[in-house]
C-alpha cells in the first residue's frame, strides 16, 4: 500500500496509538513469547521495558526509538505470537500491525534452539511482507547446547537476511541495525521463501483469487487473502472493513441459508 | 483512508470461500497449517545438525524433577518458605539500622525546629506528622522490598514461573478457570495493577474475568510488607527460637490460603454468573537461563523496589500531615481522628480488629502501602506513647492498644482479603469497560474478608481461646 508520509502518520497514532515523526523509519518487530524480543527491543532503544522468562509478558504494542548512521527508527514491539492465524488476541494485534500499519521493515526474532517452530512464524510472515530481515537470536544457548545453524545457507534459503545475535551479551545488535537501515532504504533486495502449498490448496486459491483481487484496494496480496478466507477467518475481513474503508456493510460472516 | 466500489461485497466473497471450504472433505485451515510447519521443516533439516549430546537433556531432567507428580508441590512450597525466609531474616537488621537512623533524625528536626523558632503546629504537621510516617514507611518497607524482589526476579529470570503455572494448571481447571492465571497471580505479586493488566494473555473472556476478579487475593508489594512487619513483630517473636523460620511459615500460609481463597471464587464465579468449562491451556515451558544479575538488580531495585517506594511516600507524606490534623483537631472534647475511629469501634470489634484498624484499612485506599503507617501514627498520636525509637518498641505500642495474636491474625487475613487498592479498581474498569465488573471485584474480596474475620473472631472466642 502506498501511503503518503501524512497518512501513515496518523494511521499509527489513531489506530496503533504509536507516535512515527516525519522521516522516521517504522520498524515491526515479531517472534514467538519468550525469544527475547523484549531484550533486543531494550538494548535498540535503551528503554527499560520489563523482560522475563516466561511468555506472554509482552500483551500490547510497546514504542521505542532509536538512531543509526543519522536515520531515526521507530521500533514497535509486538506481542509475541506462535502464528498470525488470529486465533488469539495477541495474533489479531500482531497481524493487524503487520497488514495495515505496514512497518518500512519488520524483524522476526528466532530462537536458534528451536529453530523449526519459530520457521513457522517467519515463513507467515514472508507471507505479508517481503520487507523482511530475520534475526536469529539466543545463538549462545544454542551453542551450549551444540546445535550448529549454517547461517549463510538458511540465508540463501529463507531469501531475507539473517543476523545471528546474543541479545544478552550484546553481540550482533550492530549488524541488525545496519541490516535493517539497508532493507529500509531498498539497497538490500529481499525475496522472502513462500510457502510450497499442497495442489488441493493450490487450487481453492486458484478458484478464490479473481475475487479477492480487487478487495483490500491492493494493500494486501490477493494471495495471501485467498488463502486467510480459505481458513476461514472472518475476522481479516472485519479488520478489512475497519482499516480499509472496504465495503461498510459487512456485519460479519453470515451466509444466507440458500447456500 | 479513501473507500473503495468493490465488484463483489465482502459478504458475497465470505459465502463464496464457505461455498468452497465446505466442497472439500478435510479443513483447509489444518491442511495450511500442515504445509506451512511441512516448509518449515525442511528448511531446518538443510540448516541445522546436532553435534553432541541430547539437546536440552539438563533442562529434561529439571523440569521432569520440579514438574513431577510427588516433588513438584514439596518443591514449589519449600521454594516459597525459603524466599520469606531470607526475606525476613535479612530484612531484621536494616531495619533495625534504619529506623533507629531515621528517628535520630527526627530529633535532630525537631531541634533545627526549635532553633527557627518554627509554631508548634508546624512542627507537629512537617514533623510528627508527614516526616514520622514517611521515615516508618521506609524503615518497614524498604529492607523486604529490596531483598524480596530480587529473588522474585531471580525465580523469574530463570523460567521457573511457568513451571508454577504448569504444576498448578490441574488445580485451576477443577476450578473450571484458566491455568494461567497462575501466572497473573504471580505478576500480582508485584502489584495487582500489574496483575489485572496481565490477565490479557488469558484468552477467554470468562477466564479472563474470573481472573481480573480474583487477583486482589493475591497480596501485592504494598501489602507484603505490612504482613512481614505485623508477623515479625507479633507472631514469630513470641516464640524466641527459630522466629524467622516460623514468620516465613506463617507468610507462606497466608499466600497459599490466598491461592485457596483465589480457586475457591473461581470455582463458584464458574458455577454461578460467570457459567462455562475450562478451555486447554497451551503453555510453552521456556529453557532456563542463567539470569543476568545486573539486570536483576537493576530491575527489582529501579523498576520495583525504588517505585513502590516512591510511590508510597507520594501517598503516606500527605496522609501523614492528614492524620496529624485529625489527630490535633478537637471537636468538643474529642479529636476528629478519636471520633471517626470511635464511631468505627463496634464494627472493627465484631471481626476482631479494632475502629483505628479499620479506619487505617479505609484510608489507605489509595494505596495499600500506608495502611501500616496509618495506624502506627494514629496510635502515637492518641498519646499511648508519644516517644520511641525502635522497631522493638512497635509491639509494645500494640499490646498498649489491646492487640492479642488474634488482632495480628485478623489485621493480616483483613489485609489478604480486603477490597482492592484504588489503582487495581481503576485498572479493572479499564480493562473491562464495566461498572457492574468493577463493583463486583470490591464487593467479592470485602464480603471475603469481613466474613473469614469475623468467623475467625467468634470461633475463638466461643472456644474460649483467648
Amino acid at each position: 500500500m502506498n501511503l503518503s508520509m501524512e497518512q501513515k502518520r496518523v494511521l499509527w497514532q489513531d489506530r496503533f496509538g504509536i507516535s512515527l515523526a516525519d522521516g522516521q523509519i517504522g520498524v515491526a518487530l515479531a517472534g514467538n513469547p519468550n525469544v527475547g524480543k523484549s531484550t533486543i527491543f531494550n538494548a535498540l532503544t535503551g528503554l527499560h521495558q520489563h523482560t522475563g522468562n516466561w511468555p506472554g509478558k509482552t500483551v500490547d504494542n510497546a514504542q521505542g526509538g532509536f538512531q543509526y548512521q543519522q536515520k531515526s527508527f521507530v521500533l514497535v514491539d509486538l506481542p509475541g505470537t506462535y502464528s498470525l492465524l488470529a486465533h488469539t488476541v495477541e495474533e489479531q494485534i500482531a497481524r493487524d500491525f503487520l497488514c495495515f500499519a505496514c512497518p518500512d521493515v519488520t524483524v522476526i526474532v528466532l530462537d536458534a534452539t528451536c529453530l523449526e517452530r519459530n520457521l513457522n512464524l517467519a515463513l507467515q510472515v514472508f507471507e505479508i511482507t517481503p520487507k523482511v530481515v530475520v534475526c536469529l537470536n539466543l545463538m549462545d544457548e544454542a551453542q551450549k547446547k551444540r546445535l550448529m545453524i549454517d547461517v549463510p545457507s538458511l540465508e540463501r534459503r529463507l531469501g531475507v537476511p539473517v543476523v545471528a545475535t546474543a541479545a544478552r551479551q550484546g553481540v550482533g545488535l550492530t549488524e541488525l541495525q545496519e541490516k535493517i537501515l539497508q532493507v529500509a532504504s531498498g539497497t538490500l533486495q529481499t525475496n522472502p521463501h513462500q510457502v510450497v502449498y499442497s495442489s488441493e490448496v493450490e487450487k481453492a486459491v486458484k478458484h478464490l483469487l479473481p475475487m479477492v483481487g480487487s478487495l483490500a484496494n491492493n494493500a494486501l496480496s490477493p494471495r495471501w487473502l485467498a488463502l486467510r478466507l480459505l481458513d476461514g477467518d472472518s475476522s481479516l475481513l472485519d479488520s478489512l472493513s475497519n482499516y480499509l474503508g472496504v465495503d461498510q456493510d459487512w456485519e460479519g460472516a453470515q451466509c444466507a441459508q440458500s447456500r | 483512508m479513501r473507500a473503495v466500489t468493490l465488484t463483489r461485497s465482502l459478504s458475497e466473497v465470505w459465502c463464496e470461500a464457505e461455498a468452497v471450504r465446505k466442497s472439500y472433505p478435510n479443513s483447509f485451515s489444518d491442511q495450511i497449517v500442515a504445509d506451512i510447519y511441512g516448509n518449515a521443516e525442511q528448511i531446518t533439516k538443510q540448516v541445522l545438525s546436532n553435534k553432541g549430546s541430547n539437546r536440552s537433556s539438563i533442562d529434561q531432567k529439571i523440569d521432569n524433577l520440579v514438574t513431577s507428580k510427588w516433588l513438584g508441590y514439596p518443591l514449589m512450597l519449600l521454594l516459597l518458605v525459603c524466599v520469606f525466609w531470607i526475606t525476613i531474616e535479612g530484612a531484621n537488621i536494616p531495619s533495625g539500622y534504619l529506623s533507629t537512623w531515621l528517628f535520630a533524625f527526627q530529633d535532630q528536626l525537631t531541634l533545627w525546629f526549635q532553633w527557627i523558632g518554627a509554631p508548634a503546629w508546624l512542627h507537629g504537621v512537617l514533623v510528627l506528622g508527614v516526616y514520622r510516617t514517611a521515615a516508618w514507611v521506609v524503615a518497614v518497607m524498604l529492607p523486604p522490598m529490596a531483598i524480596f524482589f530480587p529473588l522474585f526476579t531471580l525465580l523469574e529470570d530463570s523460567g521457573y514461573l511457568p513451571r508454577i503455572a504448569f504444576n498448578l494448571d490441574h488445580i485451576f481447571k477443577k476450578a473450571k478457570a484458566c491455568g494461567k492465571q497462575s501466572l497473573t497471580m504471580c505478576m500480582g505479586f508485584g502489584c495487582n495493577a500489574a496483575g489485572v493488566t496481565a490477565c490479557r494473555i488469558i484468552d477467554s473472556p470468562r477466564e479472563r474475568l474470573i481472573a481480573i476478579l480474583t487477583n486482589n487475593f493475591v497480596p501485592c508489594n504494598g501489602r507484603f510488607p505490612t504482613l512481614i512487619a505485623i508477623t515479625s513483630i507479633f507472631i514469630g517473636s513470641a516464640i524466641a527460637s527459630y522466629s524467622g523460620l516460623i514468620n516465613a511459615v506463617v507468610i507462606s500460609g497466608m499466600i497459599l490460603l490466598g491461592v485457596g481463597v483465589t480457586l475457591l471464587v473461581s470455582w463458584l464465579l464458574s458455577t454461578t454468573i460467570l457459567k462455562g468449562e475450562p478451555s486447554s491451556l497451551i503453555l510453552e515451558l521456556p529453557s532456563y537461563r542463567r539470569p543476568k544479575f545486573g539486570a536483576v538488580i537493576y530491575r527489582s531495585m529501579i523498576d520495583r523496589t525504588l517505585f513502590v517506594l516512591r510511590r508510597s511516600l507520594i501517598v503516606a507524606a500527605p496522609a501523614g500531615a492528614v492524620i496529624w490534623i485529625l489527630a490535633n483537631l478537637y471537636i468538643g472534647e474529642q479529636s476528629i481522628l478519636f471520633t471517626m475511629a470511635h464511631a468505627l469501634n463496634p464494627l472493627g470489634k465484631l471481626i476482631g480488629l479494632d475502629g483505628i484498624i479499620l479506619m487505617a484499612f479505609i484510608l489507605g485506599l489509595p494505596a495499600n502501602e500506608i495502611v501500616l503507617p496509618i495506624l502506627i501514627m494514629s496510635y502515637l498520636s492518641t498519646g499511648a506513647l508519644q516517644d520511641f525509637g525502635s522497631l522493638d518498641e512497635l509491639r509494645n505500642i500494640l499490646v498498649l492498644n489491646g492487640w492479642t495474636w488474634l488482632t495480628a491474625i485478623n489485621v493480616m487475613l483483613f489485609s489478604l482479603l480486603h477490597w482492592p487498592c484504588a489503582t487495581t479498581l481503576l485498572t479493572t474498569y479499564k480493562e473491562t469497560g464495566s461498572k457492574k465488573w468493577t463493583f463486583v471485584s470490591f464487593l467479592i474480596p470485602t464480603v471475603i474478608a469481613f466474613t473469614a474475620c469475623f468467623i475467625l473472631t467468634q470461633v475463638v472466642h466461643l472456644l474460649g481461646l483467648l
